[in-house]
C-alpha cells in the first residue's frame, strides 16, 4: 500500500510529522507493507495533517488528522469500511472547488525532487518543446499565452525576455525572485517546497529563450524548508543533465545557483534584490535602465517570479493556446490564490482569473473562522487595499482590480472578521513601510514615519485638518517615491478611510471603547 | 558551478562569518573591510541594512513570532504580547523576534524556533514553545 503525507512547512507546522510517525509505529507494529512518500501540500489547510492512500491506482484522503487517529484509520482501511475522517478523492475535492491545477499539477502528488516521478507526471516536456521551438519560438508561445508576472505587477512576460533577447551583451542573467515577503502569500514557498524542479525546469527555458547561461534564485531566508528542497532539486537537476554545459544533450548550457537574502522585506523589489544579490545593501535602484537591459553586474537580466517562471515548462507542454483559453480579459490563465487569515477553509486555490472575491471568501472559504461577520479584506499583501462585502463582485482580474483601487498583487486575499480597527490596519501599514523602507528616497523613508505618528493621533477619532494632511501625505508618497512600497503603501491606507470611515469618526471610537 | 560572484560579495561573505560565529564583531568588521579592500562605513551599511544580521551575540534560543497582516487577522497580536511576557520570563535564555510573514498564512498565526515552522499559535501555545526552550537549561 503506498500512502502519501505532506512535508510542506505548513503542514508540518500543524502537525503531519507526527502523524506520519505515527503511521510509520503502527506499521511496524501491525507489520504493515506500506510505503509512506513524503509530498508537497495539496494546499487545502483546513483537512490538514491529511493522509492520501493509493489503491488500484485511485487516491483516497483522510483528515484532519492527529496521530491518535492514525490506528482507526488503518483497521477502517484493513477492514475496507468508512471512516468519519474520510475525504474522498482528493483530485474531485480540487475540481469541485473550480480549481484548475496547471502551476501546481504535480504539487502534492509527487515526492519534491523526485526525478522519475518528475518525468512519470510530464516533467521535462516543456523544455523539450522549448529546444525544438528555438528560442524565437519560445517568446513567441509564451507572449501567445498571455502570461503575465505574477509577482504581483502583471508585466507581459513575453515582453519582458523579447527585451532581454534583443540586448545585445556577451553576459546575460535570469534572477528567479523568491523572496515571497507579503504576509499572506505562501504560493511560491509551496512550489519550491512541493515541485522545486518545475523552477529549475522554467528557469532553463528562459535561459534558452533570451540566451543567458546563469541563473540564481534568490530566496528569503525565512523560508528554510524551501531552500533545503531547492538545493536538492538543483543538485538532481545537474546530475540529471537538466543543469550544466549540456541540457539534455543539446548544447546548451544553464548554470543555476541558490542564494539567500537576508531578512529585508525591500529586497522583493527586483533592483533591490539584483543589489543584495551583487552583495551590496538592498537600496532600490533608479528605473530606466531596466533590469533587462541592465541588470545583474550590469548586464541584461530577467527577473521573475517563482510562479512564472514554473509556469512556463506548462504552457510549452501543453500549448499556448491551452492556458490562453483560460481566464479573464486580459488577465490569462490560472491565479494562484492564497486564502488566509480568519477564514474557514484557508488554502491554496489555482483558479481560473474571473472568479469573483466573493466566491473566494465565502463560498471556497466559507467565510469567517471565528463565524463572525466578514468586515474586510486585504488582497495582494500589505500594500493592497482592504475591500469591504460590498466589493465581494470584483472578478480576480488584474484590470478589475485596479479599477476598484485595489490590486491582485500576487494572489493573496487575508479575510478579517468584524473585531478589526481599521485605524490600526491603515496605523500598521504605515509603519510597516518604516520598518522595512530601504531609505533611498525621501517620501517612502519620512513619510511613512509621519504617517504612523499621524494616524496614530487619529484613534479615538480623527481631525478634519489630520486627514487633509494624510491625504496629503498619501499624494507624496503615492507620486515621489521610487519604487512600488512607497508607491503603494497609501493603496491599504486609503482604502481603510475609504471603505471603513465609520473607524475613523470620534463617535465609533468612543462606541468601540465602550463595547 | 558558478562561485566567483560568491567569492566577491561582502554580504554572503557576512552572511557566513554569521552562520559561524552567531554575530558580526567589530573586529570582524572590520577584517571583513580590510580583507575585500572596502571602508569600515561600506560594511557596517550592510551589516545595519539587513534585519538577519547580528552585532551582538543572540540568546542562547531566538522564536521568531510573525506581526503581519494575515497573523493578526486570526490573533497574533495577543500571541506576540504572550510570547514577549513569557520571554521576560527566561531570564535571557530565549528571545523573541519579530517576523513579518513566514510563509504560513494559512495556519496562523504563526511563529519559528530553530528553523521550525509552529502553526496555528495561542497566546497559551507560545507560551508554552518559550517557557519550554526557557526550562531547557535549568534542568
Amino acid at each position: 500500500m503506498k500512502v502519501f503525507i505532506s512535508t510542506d512547512s505548513s503542514s508540518l507546522s500543524i502537525g503531519a510529522g507526527e502523524v506520519a510517525e505515527a503511521l510509520e509505529s503502527a506499521a511496524r507494529t501491525r507489520g504493515l507493507d506500506l510505503t509512506l512518500v513524503r509530498t508537497g501540500s495539496r494546499g487545502l489547510f483546513w483537512l490538514e495533517p491529511m493522509l492520501e492512500v493509493e489503491r488500484d491506482g485511485r487516491r483516497v484522503a483522510y483528515g484532519p488528522l492527529t496521530p491518535a487517529d492514525v490506528p482507526g484509520v488503518l483497521d477502517a482501511l484493513a477492514a475496507e469500511h468508512g471512516h468519519p475522517l474520510v475525504l474522498g478523492a482528493p483530485d474531485a475535492l480540487l475540481a469541485e472547488q473550480g480549481q484548475q491545477r496547471v502551476n501546481f499539477r504535480r504539487c502534492g502528488l509527487v515526492a519534491p525532487g523526485d526525478w522519475d516521478a518528475y518525468l512519470a507526471m510530464g516533467g521535462l516536456q516543456g523544455v523539450r518543446k522549448a529546444l525544438e521551438l528555438g528560442a524565437g519560438g519560445v517568446i513567441e508561445a509564451v507572449t501567445a499565452s498571455g502570461l503575465r508576472g505574477r509577482g504581483g505587477a502583471g508585466f507581459p512576460t513575453g515582453i519582458k525576455w523579447r527585451t532581454t533577447h534583443e540586448a545585445a551583451a556577451e553576459v546575460k542573467y535570469i534572477v528567479c525572485n523568491a523572496d515571497e515577503g507579503d504576509s499572506g502569500t505562501f504560493a511560491d514557498r509551496m512550489l519550491m517546497e512541493g515541485d522545486p524542479l518545475s523552477l529549475i525546469e522554467g528557469m532553463v527555458i528562459a535561459g534558452y529563450a533570451v540566451g543567458a547561461t546563469e541563473g540564481f534564485i534568490f530566496l528569503r531566508s525565512e523560508y528554510p524548508s524551501a531552500r533545503e528542497a531547492l538545493q536538492r532539486a538543483i543538485d538532481v537537476a545537474y546530475a540529471h543533465g537538466l543543469l550544466g554545459a549540456d541540457v539534455l544533450g543539446s548544447g546548451v548550457r544553464f548554470d543555476l545557483s541558490l542564494r539567500i537574502g537576508a531578512g529585508a522585506y525591500i529586497c522583493g523589489e527586483e533592483t533591490s534584490l539584483l543589489e543584495s544579490l551583487e552583495g551590496k545593501r538592498g537600496t532600490v535602484r533608479f528605473k530606466p535602465p531596466l533590469p533587462a537591459m541592465d541588470g545583474l553586474f550590469g548586464k541584461p537580466t530577467v527577473v521573475n517570479n517563482v510562479i512564472t517562471l514554473a509556469t512556463v515548462p506548462a504552457i510549452l507542454a501543453d500549448g499556448a493556446e491551452v492556458y490562453a483559453a483560460l481566464g479573464h480579459g486580459r488577465s490569462r490563465g490560472t491565479l494562484t490564490v492564497q486564502l488566509c487569515g480568519n477564514v474557514r477553509r484557508p488554502g491554496l486555490y489555482e483558479l481560473p482569473f474571473g472568479v469573483t472575491l466573493g466566491q473566494v471568501v465565502e463560498t471556497l472559504g466559507g467565510g469567517s473562522a471565528s463565524g463572525r461577520p466578514v468586515r474586510a479584506v486585504q488582497v495582494g499583501g500589505p500594500l493592497g487595499a482592504y475591500f469591504p462585502a460590498e466589493l465581494f463582485d470584483t472578478p480576480l482580474d488584474y484590470e478589475a482590480f485596479a479599477e476598484r483601487g485595489g490590486m491582485l498583487g500576487h494572489g493573496g486575499v487575508v479575510v478579517f472578521d468584524d473585531t478589526v480597527d481599521m485605524v490600526e490596519q491603515a496605523r500598521f501599514a504605515m509603519e510597516f513601510c518604516a520598518l522595512e523602507s530601504c531609505g533611498k528616497c525621501t517620501p517612502c523613508r519620512i513619510g511613512s514615519t509621519r504617517g504612523t505618528e499621524l494616524i496614530e493621533r487619529m484613534r479615538g477619532g480623527a481631525q478634519a485638518e489630520d486627514l487633509e494632511l494624510l491625504e496629503d501625505l498619501c499624494t507624496v508618497m503615492e507620486q515621489g517615491s521610487l519604487c512600488a512600497l512607497g508607491g503603494l503603501t497609501p493603496t491599504p491606507v486609503r482604502s481603510a478611510l475609504q471603505h471603513f470611515p465609520e473607524d475613523f469618526r470620534p463617535a465609533a471610537a468612543a462606541v468601540a471603547a465602550a463595547g | 558551478m558558478p562561485e566567483r560572484d560568491a567569492a566577491k560579495s561582502v554580504l554572503s561573505v557576512l552572511q557566513e562569518i554569521q552562520e559561524r560565529a552567531g554575530y558580526v564583531s567589530r573586529q570582524a568588521v572590520a577584517e571583513v573591510a580590510a580583507h575585500l579592500n572596502l571602508s569600515r562605513a561600506e560594511v557596517d551599511g550592510v551589516v545595519s541594512f539587513y534585519t538577519d544580521l547580528r552585532t551582538s551575540p543572540p540568546p542562547e534560543h531566538v522564536v521568531k513570532v510573525c506581526r503581519a497582516e494575515a497573523c493578526q487577522a486570526s490573533g497574533a497580536r495577543a500571541v506576540w504580547d504572550a510570547a514577549e511576557a513569557a520571554a521576560a520570563r527566561s531570564d535571557g535564555t530565549v528571545g523573541i523576534e519579530a517576523v513579518y510573514c513566514l510563509g504560513n498564512c494559512a495556519c496562523g498565526p504563526s511563529a519559528m524556533s530553530e528553523d521550525r515552522v509552529l502553526g496555528r499559535m495561542s497566546p497559551e501555545r507560545i507560551e508554552a514553545v518559550l517557557d519550554a526552550l526557557g526550562q531547557e537549561r535549568r534542568a
